[in-house]
């Protein structure tokens, strides 16, 4: 008996967009609210958890065409190498650039470079969750 | 003004917090999965959706902070909490949980019993 529940994939098809929408607030939200690219990351996995509950591995792959090792990987480096981009301007290592920048659509924004710091660890966390739960699931 | 505000949003949360008490009442009086599900999923639901709406009031109107995140989190629980109760409740059929003794009419059952019999030849 294969299963299939029309209820439950029509719910996600609505519902795994808002857990995006929300995980990606969460990682924005990082510096001066509670969030971060942990949680961030941890809400985008269960989104992409609930389509693998609603719908086939093979549906899924196809409508995220990801290698989530491969993003665990960028993850990583990214993390690294803002760590190595102040040491090449020549301060410490995982030294901290903040600048309060005009941008045309948002105004006066706060950038630093914590956020690609963060950015790397969302990526390496979804990277990681995504691979243990599609190895296990695949286990024939 | 800010008391009627105030009485009206005590009220809200208070009303929210006995539906979720008597939902936790359903659960434990009713008497099989089914009726259970049925307490759970709905009152429940309209419970935790007074609080919020309540808690998302009280921030709009006493801290003057408009909460998109409660809002979300209202319409989030509006949506997955009956598709959670449904597939409680459908798979608590499929591995057949019987029905209470007094209920009348099972019209799923001949359904569940060609699917039941289907599955078996296939993995026959």
């Amino acid at each position: 008996m294969k299963f299939s529940n029309v209820i439950l994939q029509s719910a996600a098809k609505v519902l795994v967009f808002i857990i995006m929408i929300y995980s990606i607030y969460i990682l924005f939200a990082g510096h001066n609210n509670p969030g971060g690219g942990f949680i961030g990351g941890l809400i985008t996995a269960s989104a992409f958890t609930l389509l693998y509950l609603a719908f086939d591995v093979e549906t899924v792959r196809d409508i995220i065409p990801l290698d989530f090792k491969i993003v665990g990987a960028i993850g990583v480096m990214l993390a690294l190498l803002t760590g190595l981009a102040s040491v090449l301007l020549g301060d410490n290592f995982l030294f901290q650039y903040y600048e309060y920048v005009n941008l045309p659509l948002l105004g006066k924004t706060g950038l630093g470079t914590a956020f690609v710091f963060d950015l790397g660890v969302y990526m390496a966390v979804v990277g990681t969750t995504m691979t243990i739960i599609r190895s296990i699931s695949e286990d024939e | 003004m800010t008391k009627i505000a105030e009485i009206l949003l005590g009220v809200v949360v208070l009303l929210g917090a006995i539906i979720a008490v008597i939902s936790a009442l359903g659960l434990i009086r009713l008497q099989d999965v089914y009726l259970r599900s049925h307490a759970a999923t709905k009152s429940a639901t309209l419970g935790v959706l007074f609080i919020l709406s309540g808690v998302f009031l009280y921030f709009w109107i006493f801290q003057h902070h408009f909460s998109l995140k409660l809002l979300l989190g209202i319409l989030f629980v509006f949506l997955t909490s009956p598709v959670a109760g449904h597939l409680n409740a459908r798979a608590a059929y499929r591995s057949g949980v019987a029905l209470w003794k007094g209920s009348v009419k099972d019209a799923l059952k001949e359904t569940a019993q060609n699917e039941r019999r289907e599955g078996e030849q296939k993995n026959r």
